[in-house]
């Protein structure tokens, strides 16, 4: 469903994703794990069409995402690690441009807005402007809305940052059901680990751009000879910590984030 | 078209929400119309050319919708740094269709402020006898919000934040429109003027606003018209060749 060949993003001379080649069936739920800026985020953009490779061929559903770009497109829906809904718009509005963004026909669109609305339990504040909602909200929004096309393949780039336990928990089993159900296919991305053990049936580990492991949560403990998969992932990783190099719109975003916090 | 409609109206929904950019919209205006319609009126009658209210109010339409279409591309700043931008980008939709359903209804916004202008100007003393023109004199302004909504989503592409948009509206946007024969008459000013006002598309839409509710132009509609839809195919190709290019 997901398959990475030999793909390699430079940004300059720094290779942010180097010679990486991943496969991914229908049905898995696969975790990307790594240390800040060793590639998760260069690689889902490259798969979700936000950034071109500089080599290798990226393939979603069977179709090449530089080259057909509409038909991977319409394979996916995807939950940011930023905001990236409209805040002056209502939770409503957010979901019906979505819609018809993704070609929803007309006559289901309204039913499926309901049903996902329901879903995160935000269908009471629909028609409130999304600057009203706090994070968790915005958050729940964001997944609502990745889901309303009914898409093959979901990418969720560190989905539960920030929220609370309760949504956490609803986020996940949610994920568990459509991927045994409608057997859609899961990649996601997240910083805690015990996610991953808990919610992957395949996790992969990035760092410097390359992947140093992968196999199911047990098989890389095993491996390592670890009990958690944080200890596993400690040992292959290091403890040295990272300096994510940050591009201006994510400066802004953050330190928007950091005023809004306060 | 469901595309196209609904990014259109995502920017008029966005605009009348917006209080502040609605009040903005008819202060600046008012200010100029005052200031120099009043100001200025006097000796600009003593030079025995008539009244400047009358002359004023085509060329502070123009700024009007000028100004508030330039402002659009500011949007594409702020969806890009609100993370907006980034939702329409993993869409399966073109990006000729993203760019120009959203540029469609900042063009409208502008128009409607435009028109507003009018409105105003009847209600401080601007009188036309031309009313069957006024569709016409809103179609211009039309045409030319569409050009400079474009221009400006190709600018808001590729700078990267709110004061390199401001800066190319500084050194850019400002010196055309003040060049143009927006606030003044071409008619006896110095060479260079002038010849920089004939190469300046601004001051075709002016003159084109001048002919709609004064009948009186200084290049002639026909030249004016064929001014203002080479301005806009130029600046269409512009805006879809750069918003193409951007990397979120």
């Amino acid at each position: 469903m997901i398959e990475v060949k030999k793909v390699t993003k430079k940004f300059g001379s720094i290779a942010a994703v180097d010679n990486v080649s991943l496969k991914v069936t229908a049905g898995e739920r696969f975790a990307l794990l790594g240390p800040n800026g060793a590639g998760k985020s260069t690689t889902i953009k490259m798969l979700t069409t936000l950034l071109k490779p500089t080599s290798g061929q990226l393939l979603l559903n069977e179709h090449d995402v530089v080259r057909q770009q509409d038909l991977a497109r319409k394979s996916f829906g995807i939950v940011f690690q930023d905001p990236s809904v409209d805040t002056e718009m209502t939770a409503y509005e957010n979901m019906q441009l979505h819609g018809v963004l993704y070609h929803v026909p007309k006559n289901q669109l309204k039913n499926r807005i309901k049903e996902l609305l329901e879903l995160v339990e935000l269908w009471d504040r629909r028609d409130f402007l999304v600057k009203t909602f706090s994070g968790g909200m915005k958050r729940r929004l964001e997944i609502a809305r990745g889901l309303l096309h009914h898409p093959k393949i979901l990418f969720l780039d560190e989905p539960t940052l920030g929220l609370d336990a309760q949504t956490r928990n609803l986020l996940w089993d949610y994920v568990q059901r459509l991927s045994r159900e409608q057997n859609m296919t899961i990649f996601f991305t997240t910083h805690y680990l015990e996610e991953a053990d808990a919610n992957a049936s395949r996790i992969a580990f990035i760092d410097h751009g390359k992947i140093i492991a992968s196999g199911t949560a047990n098989e890389l403990k095993k491996k390592t000879k670890s009990k958690s998969l944080e200890q596993a992932y400690l040992k292959m990783t290091g403890t040295k910590i990272r300096d994510e190099s940050v591009d201006p719109h994510e400066a802004w975003r953050q330190r928007h984030r950091a005023r809004a916090m306060k | 078209m469901r595309v196209l409609f609904i990014l259109w109206l995502r920017q008029l929904k966005r605009y009348f929400r917006s209080k502040s950019r609605i009040v903005g919209a008819i202060g600046q205006p008012l200010l100029f119309l005052l200031a120099l319609g009043y100001g200025l009126g006097s000796i600009y009658k003593k030079a025995g050319q008539g009244n400047y209210l009358h002359f004023l109010v085509p060329g502070i339409m123009i700024q009007t919708a000028l100004f508030a279409a330039m402002f659009f591309g500011a949007m594409i700043i702020f969806d890009r740094q609100f993370g907006f931008l980034k939702e329409t980008m993993v869409a399966p939709v073109s990006r000729l269709k993203i760019m120009f359903g959203s540029a469609l209804g900042g063009a409208t916004t502008a128009t409607i402020q435009g028109s507003l202008v009018l409105v105003i100007s009847l209600a401080i003393g601007f009188r036309t006898n031309r009313w069957a023109m006024v569709p016409v004199a809103i179609l211009i302004m039309l045409a030319l919000s569409v050009a400079i909504a474009c221009f400006s989503s190709g600018i808001g592409s590729f700078v990267e934040d709110m004061q390199g948009f401001q800066a190319i509206n500084q050194f850019l946007v400002f010196p055309l429109y003040f060049l143009s024969g927006a606030l003044y008459p071409l008619n006896g000013v110095p060479t260079w003027l002038r010849i920089v006002a004939e190469f300046n598309p601004i001051s075709y839409s002016v003159d084109a606003m001048r002919w709609a509710l004064l009948g009186q132009s200084k290049f002639g509609i026909e030249k004016d018209l064929l001014a203002l839809a080479i301005t806009l195919v130029v600046c269409i190709l512009f805006g879809v060749y750069r918003f193409r290019k951007i990397e979120a």
